[in-house]
């Protein structure tokens, strides 16, 4: 039983490290309407970055006030020269437009800093901790906290500031908001702003669990069946999803995995993210949507 | 005035039902098919074949395949890989354990195992609609990858998971010489490209564009959504699955489970993207676009002095470039490249006034 609840919660803490990679899917989401893929390749050109400054002599703070300003250059680039000319296009266009912008950036992001694998210490051992009789990694529950802190400074932003407040209008109804004098253009730039700096800290923490290299990129495929669960328009459901399908996913390796063979945690979290949207058809916490014809 | 529809009436219904309607684009089918199935063998060297026209035919094929699901009936997806795997490995299985079965039918049965199982996958998209939908897509992609590489049934065993080709036989022919197998390549695909075009002019075809405009709409109307979506998934399987095979058998001749993975699945997406989405013709132009393309930077960057650009640096760049096309093109001319021939067209017509 004990070995059981190591494993649960081991998963749960996995799982917060996906729903980080998540909230930055969501906000971009909300806030535009745009299914942003290249979530994973932002995370990779921001650890990528930041490692490199790192390596030639940047102090820590510094590297990361750098390569947070690089992300929010890099988000009125894309607005400019990627939103802007695609408004009022198909949702379906503007994924695919994503599609092309994470080419672009894993390719940017490599030929820019190399494609070797670096290292990345961020001063947190990954050795086992023992809470009331359970084994939990260290790291893992330093990403928790960080998660945590993630969440609280976002709702911070979204609920007492006056962009908050715009921001929560456009997810709300873009043309109301339109016609209350926000300006769309802005608010888009500083969303991509902020789903960059919660992409420079996912990169960080997956950066050091991984090493940051170009696989970084592809944990955006391990955010998408979270973020299927908890639904698209969801913080919340970021951090649930995110929790269930580590949970889940562990729990499936432990104990179905033998019984065929293992490797399934590729597929598993897709499985199991279509049995619940087979329940609610848009995830836990995502809002339906209303058709008229 | 080469081209011009004046006096070319339609006096009959079967007229106006005809594929090309106009006497033009009949004969200029009629004589790049031509070119292709006579001229062709003769012209083309064994590079040609092997490198650019067998894997420029096969994408075409596979483009088509989501062209219909996507671009027809509305419904993202980021599998195709692993359909044209589960047709690859069907054709593989049909061929090895049934006696005497000719290629052609194992090759069918390939595509109709792939449509099975992409109905199988298709399943959710009755209660799942958008984006959502990708996640029974991309379970489709990393399972069945996963399934094929973890049972060695699929792959008679083999440690690795890899397939061969079988003998590329019809009715005593060889086909196995770079020739032969563009020549094989050649007539599958032209076939399923013709079944391809008037599945689309069919009520069928014009079922799945009111539910890819709009579904609500379209069962309103009174159009079966079950039947028409879950048919546009076991089309678009059968397509993507007979294009598997042909990758397998005709090009590489060899191949394992990981061949088709998430980037082939990518690829045919932007094959579709640039060539255009709901349009035939496109196919082709965009599996040429994503064929040529490579081969035409390579060559550039070799007319760089050497050690410029190296051929890591050369990837990220490809990989830049293409992504910025990307986005170019749905910024530009949303509607791919067989938009560009369409305009091309319609000047044709009026030449040499202007409109």
């Amino acid at each position: 039983m004990e070995f059981f609840f190591e494993v649960l919660i081991g998963g749960l803490l996995a799982g917060v490290m996906y729903s980080l990679v998540a909230i930055g899917f969501v906000l971009i989401y909300k806030a535009s309407g745009v299914f942003n893929f290249a979530q994973g390749a932002m995370v990779l050109f921001a650890a990528l970055t930041f490692v490199s400054l790192l390596e030639r002599g940047v102090p820590f703070a510094l590297a990361f006030l750098i390569t947070l300003a690089a992300m929010v250059a890099l988000a009125l680039v894309i607005e400019r020269a990627v939103l802007r000319p695609l408004v009022n296009r198909s949702p379906i266009t503007l994924f695919m437009a994503t599609l092309g912008l994470s080419y672009m950036l894993e390719g940017f992001a490599q030929a820019l800093w190399g494609a070797q694998v670096h290292g990345l210490e961020l001063g947190i051992s990954d050795a086992p901790l023992e809470v009331g009789g359970l084994l939990l990694s260290q790291f893992d529950l330093f990403a928790a906290g960080t998660a945590a802190a993630l969440v609280a400074l976002l709702s911070v932003l979204f609920n007492k500031t006056r962009i908050g407040l715009s921001l929560r209008a456009v997810a709300d109804d873009p043309l109301a908001a339109l016609a209350v004098g926000i300006r769309l253009q802005r608010i888009w730039a500083v969303v991509w702003a902020v789903a960059g700096f919660v992409g420079l800290v996912a990169g960080l923490l997956w950066g050091a669990r991984l090493g940051v290299q170009f696989s970084l990129s592809l944990v955006v495929l391990k955010a998408l069946p979270v973020l299927i669960i908890g639904g698209f328009t969801s913080i919340g459901g970021a951090i649930v999803g995110g929790l269930i399908v580590g949970a889940a996913e562990k729990l499936a390796d432990v104990y179905l995995g033998p019984l065929v063979g293992g490797g399934i945690e590729n597929w598993f979290p897709y499985v199991l993210a279509m049995l619940f949207l087979l329940v609610r058809p848009a995830g836990l916490f995502g809002e339906r949507a209303i058709e008229r014809v | 005035m080469l081209y011009r529809e004046a006096g070319q009436f339609s006096i009959r219904y079967a007229d106006d039902r005809r594929l090309f309607r106009l006497r033009q684009d009949r004969l200029g089918l009629a004589l790049l098919l031509a070119f292709a199935f006579v001229v062709v063998p003769f012209l083309g060297n064994d590079y040609w074949f092997s490198a650019i026209l067998i894997p420029f035919l096969v994408l075409s094929l596979a483009g088509l395949g989501l062209n219909l699901l996507t671009g027809y009936a509305g419904q993202l997806s980021l599998g195709s890989a692993a359909f044209m795997a589960v047709g690859a490995f069907a054709a593989y299985n049909f061929e090895l354990r049934v006696l005497g079965l000719p290629l052609l039918a194992s090759l069918a049965l390939g595509g109709v195992v792939a449509g099975l199982v992409a109905l199988l996958f298709g399943l959710p998209s009755l209660r799942i609609k958008g984006f959502y939908l990708i996640v029974s897509t991309l379970a489709a992609q990393f399972f069945v990858q996963w399934a094929l590489t973890k049972f060695g049934w699929f792959s008679n065993d083999n440690p690795s998971g890899v397939i061969s080709a079988p003998k590329l036989q019809i009715l005593g022919a060889d086909f196995a010489s770079p020739a032969g197998r563009y020549l094989l390549t050649l007539g599958v695909v032209a076939a399923l490209f013709w079944l391809g075009h008037n599945l689309v002019r069919s009520e069928l075809g014009r079922n799945w564009m009111a539910v890819r405009d709009m579904d609500t709409a379209a069962a309103v109307i009174g159009i079966p959504l079950a039947k028409t979506k879950l048919l546009a998934f076991a089309l678009s399987g059968f397509f993507l699955g007979v294009a598997g095979s042909l990758w397998a058998f005709t090009y590489l001749g060899t191949v394992e489970p990981h061949g088709f993975d998430l980037n082939r699945s990518f690829q045919v997406l932007f094959i579709i993207i640039i060539g255009g989405l709901g349009s035939i013709l496109g196919n082709f132009l965009g599996a040429a676009f994503i064929v040529l393309f490579p081969l035409l930077l390579s060559n550039l960057a070799g007319l760089l002095p050497a050690g410029l650009i190296d051929a890591g640096q050369l990837e990220n760049l490809q990989k830049m470039v293409f992504g910025a096309l990307i986005v170019a093109f749905l910024i530009k001319e949303p509607e791919g490249l067989a938009r560009l021939w369409q305009r091309l067209r319609e000047r044709a017509r009026v030449w040499p006034l202007r409109y």
